[in-house]
């Protein structure tokens, strides 16, 4: 029974406790909710820091976002090199040492090659020194690839919404971003991040990813860019009827990432840009397959003038081109003057007369038969029993008067006797004709 | 004489697993992303952390959990890829806290059901990563072709039951 001296307890209390009990059920009912809530803002608000954040070309990412992908790369990657390591001695122990059936064939294949490639380059070499030698005149700038590093693919992003490769070697082998990945297929990306052991490769057909080329033929310049599908595609050309599929696409040299007339790939379709009108969505097949690499090579330096093995090959190219065109002008030489020559002796031919057995007409030397002539009739043997019929029994039209008288003498026949001296050019006298009933006047 | 009586389906079916599986499955799973599509890369189709994150999540039945699981497996993956860390995180935070809701509601154990809640939640979370790239970040370009998503969600489904059965051998046994 409460007396009149007890004092009420405190109202404010009361609401301040009904407050926070309140507020407790509400967090207690609903914590399920408000920590996905909680969780998702932190990654949104993460999310719009990094995509405010000026792009620095050499740090694509802000340090801590650096830091977060250091921690998860270093994780994954000790595990990658191991299984790339016993992948790749499981694969040469077997091809270096049990699988060399085909060595030899494959030795003799190659040097053939090279040998095809080595007149190949002598045809080139000229065209190439003097399209330095202009590009000198005209102060052109060119840089040339003059270092790389050669570097094993042991890992990828894992999504098929991010191309990017990792290799094994990083900034303590002198690897910097931005460089130029390629191989001798082609280009294939360049480096995002670096990191001290590993470095990530951004490819050509990741959505990022953008490169200055140039189309062989036309000489158009564009760039080239990814897609979340992972086709390159070239999508600010107007349309052009000189492009065409199965044109060859080379890098420009203007993104200063790649060296210039380095093969990235080739036209496959060309059709108008739905979401970029008026141009072109040209879809290109890279040159190196970026779907299966395994060795790449870094551009780590370039420099303006042409590296002293290739300004070597040229050399060789262009003295093996010498030696050909004197080798051939030697041999053109030659048959013209066999030619010549044989010239000269069928005109002696053609004027003095010369003897020629008929029985023997390949034997005649005096008037050899010349290649082209045609070919003599021979000339009939004499007979040996002339008759009626035989050649140039027939009397002459003098004697086949009507009235005429018959000759009663026998038949003489006169063989002819060829000539030793004089060929029987002109046609024999007939012989003697024979008996042959007078044809009679009749008598009025 | 002592009776027992149980409040919640929930603490029924509540699985827990050591803290070396918690570890180092989803770790697993993601080596072994990066690791499958260089030799074979059609197998960069496959999104083995997501299938952990949903075993994981229908398993332990705590949508607290099942988030903080998503969201930790989403951003080590992001950290992987040349995207702005948060894209993976989000979508598989949003699946963990799905997952782990409809896990307390249904039985998640029935092979129908699994068939159901992995092919849903891939299509799910390609939806996510449509929406945070086109709306969030601002992609426009982002193009996302759906006939290859639906692909991906039925190869994913088939792959993720033979994991989901042999991940049922992990849980702790009370």
């Amino acid at each position: 029974m409460l007396s009149a001296s007890t004092p009420p307890p405190p109202r404010p209390r009361r609401l301040a406790d009904n407050y926070f009990k309140g507020m407790e059920s509400f967090f207690t009912r609903f914590k399920n909710v408000l920590v996905l809530v909680a969780i998702l803002l932190a990654q949104t608000i993460g999310l719009a820091v990094q995509v405010r954040r000026p792009v620095d070309p050499s740090a694509p990412d802000g340090s801590s976002v650096t830091l977060i992908r250091y921690w998860a790369v270093s994780a994954v990657t000790p595990f990658e090199r191991f299984f790339h390591g016993f992948g790749y001695n499981l694969r040469h122990g077997w091809s270096n040492y049990i699988d060399l059936r085909h060595t030899r064939q494959q030795n003799y294949d190659l040097q053939q090659e090279i040998a095809r490639l080595r007149l190949e380059q002598a045809a080139l070499s000229e065209d190439a020194i003097q399209g330095h030698r202009l590009q000198a005149l005209l102060n052109f700038q060119q840089h040339y690839v003059a270092s790389t590093v050669a570097a094993q693919v042991i890992g990828s992003s894992g999504s098929d919404l991010s191309r990017v490769l990792y290799i094994d070697k990083g900034a303590k082998d002198g690897l910097m971003p931005d460089q130029g990945v390629i191989t001798p297929d082609g280009i294939i990306g360049k480096l995002r991040d670096v990191f001290p052991r590993t470095a990530q490769v951004l490819l050509i057909n990741d959505q990022t990813s953008g490169a200055g080329v140039v189309l062989a033929t036309t000489r158009l310049r564009a760039i080239l860019r990814g897609s979340t599908t992972g086709q390159i595609l070239i999508n600010n050309l107007t349309p052009d009827s000189r492009i065409k599929p199965g044109e060859q696409v080379l890098t420009s040299g203007g993104d200063q990432v790649y060296p210039r007339g380095l093969p990235v790939g080739t036209i496959e379709s060309i059709k108008p840009d739905p979401d970029h009108q008026p141009y072109t969505l040209i879809q290109l097949r890279p040159a190196a397959n970026l779907n299966q690499l395994e060795e790449v090579l870094v551009i780590t330096g370039t420099q303006p003038a042409l590296p002293p093995a290739t300004q070597h090959d040229l050399a060789v190219g262009v003295a093996t081109s010498e030696a050909q065109a004197a080798a051939a002008k030697q041999l053109a030489d030659q048959q013209a003057a066999e030619a010549a020559a044989k010239s000269a002796a069928q005109i002696v031919a053609d004027r003095l007369p010369g003897l020629h057995d008929p029985d023997h007409p390949e034997a005649d030397t005096t008037n050899p038969a010349t290649p082209g002539a045609p070919a003599r009739v021979p000339k009939p043997l004499p007979t040996i029993h002339p008759d009626h019929f035989t050649s140039g029994a027939t009397p002459p039209a003098a004697d086949l008067k009507p009235g005429a008288p018959s000759s009663s003498d026998p038949v003489t026949i006169r063989n002819p006797t060829p000539s030793a001296t004089q060929p029987s050019t002109t046609p024999q006298p007939p012989p003697a004709k024979p008996n042959q009933p007078q044809p009679t006047n009749p008598q009025p | 004489m002592a009776t027992r009586s149980y409040t919640s389906r929930r603490e029924l079916e509540q699985h827990t697993f050591p803290p070396a599986v918690t570890v180092l499955v989803p770790l697993a799973a993601i080596l072994l992303q990066a690791l499958l599509p260089r030799p074979f890369p059609r197998l960069a189709i496959l999104d083995l952390p997501l299938i952990v994150t949903i075993f994981f999540a229908v398993s332990r039945r705590n949508p607290v959990a099942g988030t903080l699981t998503g969201a930790s497996i989403g951003l080590l993956q992001d950290a992987l890829t040349n995207t702005p860390i948060g894209v993976n995180g989000m979508a598989k935070s949003v699946i963990g806290y799905i997952a782990a809701s409809i896990g307390i509601q249904i039985d998640v154990e029935n092979l129908t059901t699994r068939i159901f809640i992995n092919f849903g939640f891939f299509l799910l979370n390609s939806f996510l990563i449509f929406l945070i790239n086109r709306r969030l970040l601002a992609h426009a370009d982002f193009h996302i072709l759906w006939l290859h998503e639906l692909l991906r969600a039925v190869i994913n489904t088939v792959v993720a039951l033979p994991i989901f059965f042999l991940l049922d051998n992990a849980r702790r046994r009370e």
